[in-house]
């Protein structure tokens, strides 16, 4: 809308400032800029790792080198120099991971700040949390609770160590180093992240959760996360994000590999909330991630949940690949830009099995000047009898300066295939807002109603207190954005 | 009858246009407290805009004129202060709101109407025993409440809704802006009944319509005719039973 007095508000809420914007101090330990061999090398050997791991991430950097980033999603950014990378960076003192007492003081201020105290998380959520800091888990917590029942939870430094033919077996397993030029960068160079483990029959008792965190400036993040359901076995995964505030682009090249056995279920939920650059783009996290997950098993099932919110720009299609008979995948997405944010987001979902079902719900918010993108294939091969899929796509325009895109695929070679594809796009309307307010529902209330309003499908999927942090990470990413 | 009471609401010379377009020219009305206002008039007379305008929508922008309610600049405020301050439109078209509850949309109004004024809000399980009582008035079940707002009602469902909007938030001025288009005669009959059981000698009412129908159940105290953005002419119920028979022509032709 036009009037003066919505354009006001509009100026007002797009104006929010970031508000995890915050630097700890905490001496790093850092690798000098640039990428070869050596730093590969330097790399593994810091990490103490054994040859296997040395020789799967001097493969993945060989093929990087003969790969082109990729230029077909819909977003433009400057050049990324990846020899004006430092590849990697560990807080200096690197405390045992016996408790939090022993946790640097000024870290455990850094999850204050943002209101995600640990000591909070597992007293009150029932949460259990391994904290990466800055590329290193600082903090695991409920190990041995976990451990008492077979779970394994830990660092993905730890799990080489500790678990080296389970990483074996399965790292690269979905998502291989060649498979795409973010995902070789980072298997080359992944600095840490989180395994999990949950054996056969067992249904993990508490929601899983790590909070990413960038901190040394100019420090790419290259996480790496696997997580292995056995045979019946469940497990929800919480992942969460927040960055400080920077001028320079950070480019974060994160892999996550799930893979479920018979009857396993992975759910894996994401809040992403990055920095996403000033009102000018200047700044914000470069987001390049893949996500895939494997139902290798007769029924398994594994959901995929985001609300990404933060990123200058998110490049992001967190996957399934159905290749067990009646197995299912879901991905339920929220993707908010604003400002000058771009996403292009969406999944993909490959029936291979007999039976198969995936659903995908997507909904793209626009406002300010941001770019949103829902890119999705739906692939069903020639072996998939009865696969099912049914995709609704909604994009949500707040304003009249953004954009809204959709690019479904569908590839079917089966005939017996049965593809439901809806999608919708809307403005939130000026009738809407004037219909809120002439109940007497403040400007921004209502359109933070609207919003999440709009989202409550995926917002459903999200675990509780994940729900509530979505929804006001929501409000505050679109505050302001009202026209 | 005893002395009038002071006006509650007072147009003055109103003009309004959107974009070049003017549609108010010069409206000029009194309301006190306990009056119900009919508001008649050919399409485009501008009776929806009068109405729209009164309630804050920013699409029409006021050239002219005056509006005094309860003494102060009713056209300083935005829609949401009027609202606190006890204005009510029920919309001709109510607008749906996906993924929106009944409950939570009218709860959250209600609520920030009290916050505005200071009052302590209401939790889930006295606004549920509040909306429970509203609900008989238009003789909805507690199924609408969990729906989204407006989201796949019928015709005669969404202006249900508007009257128990109504009677939650309770106010002194209701606007009701062709209550009574696209409804059948019985959803016709519950909503006037519901509007009905509003009346309130503290509460004015103005209701927009075409048709004389609505006056047979809602019966006005005054109507006006409305045309070329003018009121044109005013009497008691007697003029909209004259409507009835001589159509808007003769209105047509009483356009300066």
């Amino acid at each position: 809308m036009s009037t003066p007095a919505s354009t006001q508000t509009f100026e007002q809420l797009t104006r929010k400032e970031y508000e995890a914007g915050f630097v700890t101090d905490v001496e790093s330990e850092q690798i000098p800029r640039g990428l070869d061999e050596d730093v590969v090398r330097l790399i593994s050997r810091k990490k103490e790792e054994p040859e296997f791991m040395l020789e799967w991430r001097l493969r993945a950097f060989r093929h990087w080198l003969t790969m082109q980033e990729p230029t077909w999603a819909h977003v433009s950014y400057p050049k990324i120099d990846y020899q004006d990378i430092i590849y990697y960076s560990a807080p200096k003192k690197r405390p045992a991971l016996g408790s939090l007492d022993e946790v640097d003081p000024e870290i455990l201020r850094t999850y204050e700040k943002l209101g995600i105290p640990l000591e909070e998380q597992k007293r009150l959520a029932n949460v259990a949390v391994d904290a990466v800091f800055d590329s290193v888990s600082v903090a695991t917590t409920f190990k041995d609770k976990l451990g008492a029942m077979g779970v394994i939870f830990c660092s993905f430094s730890e799990a080489v160590k500790h678990h080296p033919e389970l990483v074996k077996k399965y790292l690269g397993s979905v998502v291989p180093h060649t498979d795409n030029y973010f995902a070789a960068l980072n298997s080359a160079v992944f600095s840490d992240g989180s395994f999990c483990f949950v054996p056969k029959g067992v249904r993990c008792p508490m929601e899983l959760s790590t909070y990413f965190r960038i901190n040394a400036a100019e420090t790419g993040q290259f996480e790496r996360t696997l997580i292995v359901a056995e045979d019946d076995a469940y497990v929800s995964y919480l992942e969460g994000c927040t960055a400080p505030m920077r001028d320079k682009n950070q480019l974060h090249a994160a892999v996550v590999e799930l893979v479920a056995l018979d009857r396993a279920q992975i759910k894996y939920s994401t809040v992403q909330n990055w920095y996403p650059g000033d009102k000018e783009g200047r700044g914000g996290i470069f987001n390049f991630v893949t996500k895939r997950g494997l139902c290798e098993g007769f029924r398994s099932r594994i959901s995929w949940t985001q609300v990404e919110t933060g990123s200058a720009i998110t490049w992001k299609y967190p996957s399934c690949i159905l290749k067990g008979d009646e197995s299912v995948g879901e991905f339920y997405s929220v993707a908010v830009t604003n400002n000058r944010q771009q996403a292009d987001t969406g999944t993909k979902m490959v029936h291979l099995g007999k039976n198969t079902k995936s659903t995908i719900i997507s909904k793209g918010i626009s406002a300010g000047r941001g770019q949103n993108t829902y890119r999705g294939l739906v692939k069903v091969n020639k072996g998939a009898q009865n696969a099912r899929n049914y995709t609704q796509c909604d994009s949500l325009l707040i304003g009249s300066q953004c954009g809204a895109h959709t690019v479904p695929y569908i590839e079917v070679k089966n005939s017996s295939a049965k593809v439901e594809h809806e999608a919708s796009t809307s403005k939130i309307g000026e009738d809407q807002l004037f219909y809120c307010r002439s109940r007497g529902i403040p400007e921004e209330d209502a359109v933070s109603m609207i919003v999440n309003g709009f989202c409550r499908k995926v917002f459903k999927e999200l675990p509780m207190e994940f729900a509530v942090e979505a929804q006001k990470l929501l409000t505050v990413s679109l505050e302001g954005s009202v026209g | 009858m005893m002395t009038p009471r002071a006006p509650m609401l007072e147009i003055r010379g109103l003009h309004a246009r959107v974009g070049e377009k003017e549609i108010l020219k010069g409206i000029d009305l009194l309301v006190r407290p306990g009056e119900v206002h009919a508001i008649m008039g050919p399409n485009g007379s501008g009776k929806s805009t009068l109405s729209q305008v009164l309630a804050g929508r920013e699409t029409f922008e006021v050239t002219k004129g005056q509006v005094l309610y309860e003494g102060k600049d009713l056209l300083a405020l935005a829609p949401e202060d009027r609202a606190a301050e006890g204005i009510f439109l029920a919309f001709q078209y109510p607008v749906e709101i996906p993924g929106v509850g009944n409950m939570h949309f009218l709860r959250t109004a209600l609520n920030a109407v009290k916050r505005k004024h200071g009052q302590e809000e209401l939790d889930a399980m006295d606004f549920l025993s509040l909306i429970k009582e509203k609900m008989k008035l238009v003789e909805m079940d507690q199924a609408f409440m969990n729906r989204p707002v407006n989201e796949g009602f019928s015709g005669g469902e969404k202006k249900r809704n508007e009257i128990l909007q109504m009677a939650v938030l309770d106010p002194k001025l209701a606007i009701l802006d062709e209550t009574d288009s696209g409804l059948d005669i019985d959803a016709l009959r519950i909503v006037a009944s519901g509007v009905n059981a509003l009346r309130h000698s503290d509460r004015a009412m103005l209701v927009i319509t075409h048709y004389q129908r609505l006056l047979e159940y809602i019966i006005p105290d005054f109507v006006h005719v409305i045309a070329g953005g003018r009121i044109v002419k005013s009497g008691d119920r007697a003029l909209a039973k004259e409507l009835e028979k001589t159509g808007y022509a003769w209105v047509e032709g009483a356009r300066a």
